[in-house]
């Protein structure tokens, strides 16, 4: 197993209270992606304290690993896990979404410490992650480039003009991790634009796919220790995911791709969530 | 910002006679010598572009994205935020309006070095029809915060501004044409600054304000209109769309109060009417008309035959100065005081 019984204490531990965050700044903003921040969260503890290459304090070294979130509307789940990396003063997140703040509902690269694009349009995030991945080549660094997509998504079809150009370059450098909540704004995927079958998909297209359940922390951590030793080809982590997953009544449910919380549903929230 | 200590030389034997386009490559991959962090990008136009001589002397530079110009331009700002600058070519339409938002969000919202070399702009594809003409960049670019926005006359300011683009930190967009344009310039020797205007013609009558393929008709009715009918034309060759050099629209307004504009682009939101705003915020009264392509989708045909269908040629030009000259306008009271 790669993750030892100690970390994943730890990490199942940290994920609660990143979700315990993300309700609370959704009750403060007055509104927020939360279900796709919620189906997220695994996978994001798992890159942010195990294995991405960074420096919160020195957020711009340029050795380190790129993080791209393609599914920028997941701002407020990365804002949450920036600030309890240390980027930024936590006391920041009580200001989401005012006028003036660093932080808004889509991340401002210029703007937000260890945010490294502007994202939030869908199907943006991909393709500069790709020219991150071109740029390591030619500046001959040992960087990897992660990037979180959603399903969704997918719909877009600069996904996959990028996965092509992905593929034909043979970014080894590249890791993809697809949160396949399974949900977008109008209901689910299948019923809004069918996206089946994904892996087909992605493995045609050139990638090394695998499936895992996005919410299981020694399944994510296996596969992304397995994407590292792919050669000549990007890797594709499809991760099954639940939207808004730990809180009982958002599971699943497409209303909760946006919403607010009253006081009394952040607690709920949070009860759901557990310590 | 710091001038690039350049001691690249793109001077090229017979550049008066070269293509924008043709120019361009050269430049580039002189430049690429000198700068190991130009990229080029293109989208299956490295050849059309000519961006493709670049490529063939740095293929470990160079990125083909196939025919996918939402990529293209997403790829650029990946590889600008590695560090790196790139130059990306396509045609003039799919820049703009294919990966409009590409350019928009991922390039200028970032404030990305990213050099964008857009090429067959205006109607200079005729026979390429309205799906290959590009008569609305200019309203689009002009737009994008952070974007610097330049129209080169011809080849050598083609060359001029794609080393000038260099000492900007952040995103450019120069547009070119598609090669039949007749070049303006026969020698390197003149001052170019981005942002800067060129007075290619002294003049106190009427000021024509061109921009691009443009210029070269202005400077030919200027010079036709001065033998024949003794009218004296001042051109204004005003190659940065933006940052829009607003003293010499200013001084043009006052010191001949007549103004043609003359874009190869739609009549609305471009030169046009970059200009009219500086006008109509001077609070200054001015004789003043527009020639550009009416709010329509051009035809197929020769460059040429079409620009002079929309009176963008020397005829054109030379029409819509006389009917200028004579048009009556209001003066403000104080004019004369203010000037």
């Amino acid at each position: 197993m790669p993750l030892t019984d100690q970390e994943r204490q730890e990490f199942e531990a940290l994920a609660k209270q990143l979700r315990r965050d993300i309700a609370d700044v959704t009750g403060w903003s007055g509104g927020a992606h939360i279900g796709g921040s919620m189906s997220m969260v695994d996978i994001l503890t798992l890159l942010y304290w195990k294995y991405l290459k960074i420096d919160p304090a020195n957020p711009a070294w340029e050795e380190r690993d790129r993080f791209v979130l393609s599914k920028g509307h997941g701002g407020v789940g990365h804002a949450v896990v920036l600030s309890q990396r240390g980027f930024f003063d936590k006391e920041e997140l009580r200001k989401f979404n005012e006028t003036g703040s660093m932080l808004g509902m889509h991340l401002d690269s210029l703007k937000v410490p260890g945010c490294e694009t502007s994202t939030g349009s869908m199907g943006h995030g991909l393709p500069q992650a790709v020219g991150m991945a071109l740029g390591a080549r030619v500046l001959h660094k040992d960087w990897r480039v992660y990037c979180v997509i959603g399903d969704g998504e997918s719909n877009e079809g600069s996904i996959w003009e990028a996965a092509m150009a992905a593929a034909h370059y043979k970014l080894d450098n590249l890791i993809v991790i697809q949160d396949r909540n399974h949900l977008m704004i109008d209901g689910p995927t299948e019923d809004v634009m069918s996206l089946e079958p994904l892996a087909d998909k992605w493995r045609a297209f050139g990638f090394e796919t695998r499936e895992v359940n996005g919410h299981d922390l020694d399944q994510l951590a296996e596969a992304i220790e397995y994407a590292h030793t792919v050669k000549d080809k990007p890797i594709m982590l499809l991760c099954d995911t639940v939207k808004g997953k730990g809180v009982d009544f958002m599971e699943g449910d497409p209303a909760w791709h946006y919403g607010g919380l009253s006081q009394e549903l952040v607690e709920k929230a949070k009860q759901s969530i557990g310590e | 910002m710091a001038k690039t200590e350049s001691t690249v030389t793109w001077t090229v034997y017979d550049a008066d006679k070269m293509t924008q386009r043709e120019i361009y490559g050269i430049v580039l991959k002189d430049l690429g010598a000198q700068y190991p962090e130009i990229v080029g990008l293109s989208a299956d136009l490295a050849k059309s572009t000519k961006i493709g001589t670049f490529g063939d002397a740095y293929p470990d530079r160079f990125f083909n994205l196939g025919i996918a110009e939402q990529n293209l331009l997403g790829v650029a700002a990946g590889l600008a935020k590695a560090g790196l600058t790139p130059f990306v070519s396509t045609f003039s339409v799919f820049a703009s309006a294919r990966a409009c938002e590409f350019l928009r969000t991922d390039i200028c919202y970032q404030q990305l070095n990213v050099k964008v070399i857009a090429t067959h702009g205006g109607i200079s594809f005729g026979s390429g029809g309205a799906t290959h003409h590009a008569t609305e960049d200019y309203a689009v670019v002009r737009a994008f915060p952070h974007l610097t926005v330049v129209v080169p006359a011809d080849a050598i300011e083609t060359a001029k501004a794609v080393k000038a683009c260099l000492d900007i930190t952040g995103p450019v967009y120069i547009r070119i044409g598609r090669g039949f344009e007749p070049n303006i310039n026969t020698s390197e020797d003149y001052d170019f600054e981005i942002g800067k205007a060129i007075e290619m013609r002294e003049g106190t009558d009427l000021t024509i304000i061109a921009a691009g393929n443009t210029v070269f008709h202005a400077v030919q009715a200027a010079d036709i209109l001065k033998q024949d009918n003794d009218v004296s034309v001042r051109v204004l060759n005003m190659h940065t769309l933006k940052p829009l050099d607003e003293e010499a629209i200013m001084k043009a307004v006052t010191e001949t109060r007549r103004i043609i504009t003359v874009e190869d682009h739609n009549v609305i939101n471009g030169l046009g009417t970059a200009v009219a705003d500086v006008i109509a915020a001077s609070g200054k009264g001015c004789a003043f008309t527009k020639l550009g392509v009416p709010d329509t989708f051009c035809p197929h045909g020769y460059p040429e035959d079409l620009m002079n269908l929309y009176n963008i040629d020397t005829d054109g030009i030379v029409a819509k100065v006389g009917e200028l000259l004579n048009r009556e306008f209001e003066e403000d009271e104080d004019w004369e005081d203010e000037v």
